[in-house]
C-alpha cells in the first residue's frame, strides 16, 4: 500500500464492505483516517470517473471526501494490481433510523433540510464537463426498464403516461449526484458532514436530486417529505439561495414522481438478483413485495396533483 | 372445493413458525441476524394474509380486469400504454388504485393511509 501511495506509517487497516463492484477498506495513518476504494474487473463504470467528479464536487464546495490518491493504471506497475481511489474519511452517522430519532440528532435535524438545499444548489452549478458521464433521458430510460422487466405494472404505466403530459420543460444540464438520500450521507450533531456514494452521478436536469430526495421511501417513516424530516420550502428555499436558481415546487413534486416509479423499478431488480439465483435472500425477495408501496405513492401523488397543482399536503 | 390435507392449515403452520421467531429467536439475537429475522417473520406475516385474502383478491381482480375487456393484467398494462382505454380514463385509474390497495392489504398494511 506505502508503494502504491505513498503514504507512509499505514495502521489499522480492515475491510468495511465488499460490494459487486468494489472493495471498501479503512486505514489509519497517524490520527488521520482513511478509505480505500478497489474496483472489481467486473465493475460496470470505470472509477475513475467518480474520481473526476467528487474533484468537481469538493471544488465546487460540496462537503464530499477529498480525493487524496487514485491510479486508473491496471497493468503490473500498480501495487494495488486495479483501480482504486483514496479519500479521507468523515466519522458521524449514516443510519437513517437514527438520524431521524435519536436525541442526539435532534438539532442536526433542524438544519438538514437547508443543507440538503445548499449542497445539492453548489453541486449543481458544476456544469456538464465532467469526463465520462452520460445524460440519459429519465423517462425513455426507465420505461424501457419496465417493459424489459418481464413484469406488468397498469399503475406505473399510469404514472408514465402523467409523467410525460406534465413534464416540465427541458431545464439547464448539470452533474446531478443520482442517489442524494439519507443512508448516502454522514451526518454529525451539528449537521451535514459529507455527501457519500457517487456511483450514480449523472448528467440531468437539477431538479431531478431534490425530487429523489423526497420520495416516501427515503423518508424512512418520518413526517416530513424532505428525508423524513423537512418541509419542501426548506429545501427549495436553501437550494435557491445557494445556486441562483430557484426549482418550483411543481417541478419538484413531478420529479418525486419519477423517483418513486424509478424506486418501484429498482425493487423490482433487487428481487430479481434473488430470483434469478444470482444472490439467494429472503431480504432481497421481500423487497419484490415493496412494489406496490410505489405504484400506491405514485397514484396518490398524481392524484393530489391532479386536483391542486402543487399542493404541499404530505 | 375438498380438503385433501390435514390440520394444521398452511396458514396455521406459517403462523407457528412466524410466532416461534418472534418469542424464542429475535429476543436472543442481534444486529444483522436480528434484522435479518425481522425481515423473515416480517415475510412470514405477508404469507398468512396472503393465503386469507389472496384467492378472493385474485378472482375479483380478474373480474375487474374483464369489466374493462382485458383477460390479463398485462392487457391492461397495454391499453394504459397505448392510450386505448382513454376515454375511460377515471374509471381505469381508480380500478387500478384499489388493485394496489388490495396488493398493500397482503404486503403492508400499515403502509396505507387514511383517506
Amino acid at each position: 500500500m506505502t508503494a502504491a501511495t505513498g503514504l507512509e506509517g499505514i495502521t489499522q487497516l480492515r475491510r468495511l464492505t465488499g460490494g459487486a463492484s468494489r472493495e471498501t477498506w479503512s486505514f489509519q495513518v497517524g490520527s488521520e483516517r482513511h478509505i480505500i476504494q478497489r474496483q472489481r474487473l467486473t465493475s460496470p463504470r470505470d472509477m475513475h470517473v467518480e474520481v473526476g467528479v467528487l474533484e468537481a464536487a469538493y471544488a465546487a464546495g460540496v462537503p464530499v471526501p477529498r480525493v487524496l490518491a487514485s491510479s486508473r493504471d491496471i497493468s503490473g506497475e500498480n501495487p494495488v494490481g486495479t483501480q482504486f481511489m483514496i479519500v479521507n474519511a468523515f466519522e458521524g452517522e449514516t443510519i437513517a433510523r437514527k438520524i431521524l430519532r435519536d436525541d442526539e440528532y435532534a438539532s442536526a435535524r433542524k438544519t438538514l433540510p437547508a443543507q440538503f438545499g445548499s449542497a445539492l444548489g453548489k453541486l449543481h452549478r458544476v456544469s456538464s464537463a465532467v469526463e465520462g458521464l452520460e445524460d440519459v433521458d429519465q423517462i425513455a430510460f426507465y420505461q424501457e426498464h419496465l417493459r424489459d422487466c418481464g413484469q406488468s405494472h397498469p399503475a406505473f404505466e399510469i404514472a408514465f403516461r402523467w409523467l410525460e403530459e406534465n413534464r416540465p420543460p427541458v431545464g439547464r444540464r448539470c452533474l446531478v449526484h443520482g442517489d442524494f438520500r439519507m443512508g448516502n450521507l454522514i451526518i454529525g450533531n451539528e449537521g451535514l458532514r459529507a455527501v457519500l456514494d457517487w456511483e450514480l452521478a449523472h448528467i440531468g436536469d437539477p431538479a431531478e436530486d431534490l425530487g429523489w430526495l423526497c420520495v416516501r421511501a427515503w423518508r424512512f417513516g418520518g413526517a416530513g417529505p424532505v428525508g423524513g424530516i423537512g418541509a419542501y420550502e426548506d429545501l427549495l428555499e436553501a437550494y435557491g439561495e445557494a445556486s441562483g436558481e430557484y426549482i418550483s415546487l411543481e417541478t419538484l413534486r413531478w420529479w418525486e414522481v419519477l423517483g418513486t416509479v424509478k424506486w418501484g423499478l429498482m425493487c423490482i431488480s433487487q428481487a430479481a438478483y434473488h430470483l434469478t439465483g444470482s444472490v439467494r435472500s429472503h431480504e432481497l425477495a421481500a423487497i419484490g413485495r415493496r412494489v406496490c408501496e410505489n405504484e400506491y405513492d405514485a397514484l396518490l401523488a398524481i392524484r393530489e396533483l391532479k386536483k391542486g397543482k402543487g399542493s404541499t399536503r404530505v | 372445493m375438498s380438503e385433501l390435507h390435514d390440520p394444521p392449515t398452511a396458514q396455521q403452520l406459517v403462523e407457528s413458525v412466524r410466532e416461534w421467531l418472534e418469542t424464542d429467536v429475535f429476543p436472543q439475537v442481534e444486529g444483522r441476524l436480528q434484522f435479518h429475522t425481522r425481515v423473515a417473520m416480517n415475510v412470514l406475516a405477508m404469507v398468512e394474509r396472503e393465503l386469507e385474502l389472496g384467492e378472493v383478491q385474485n378472482e375479483n381482480y380478474s373480474a375487474g380486469l374483464a369489466a374493462f375487456q382485458c383477460s390479463s393484467e398485462a392487457e391492461l398494462a397495454e391499453q394504459i400504454r397505448t392510450g386505448a382505454l382513454l376515454s375511460q380514463d377515471a374509471e381505469v385509474e381508480e380500478f387500478v388504485m384499489n388493485s394496489v390497495i388490495e396488493k398493500l392489504r397482503v404486503a403492508n398494511p400499515k403502509y396505507l393511509r387514511d383517506e
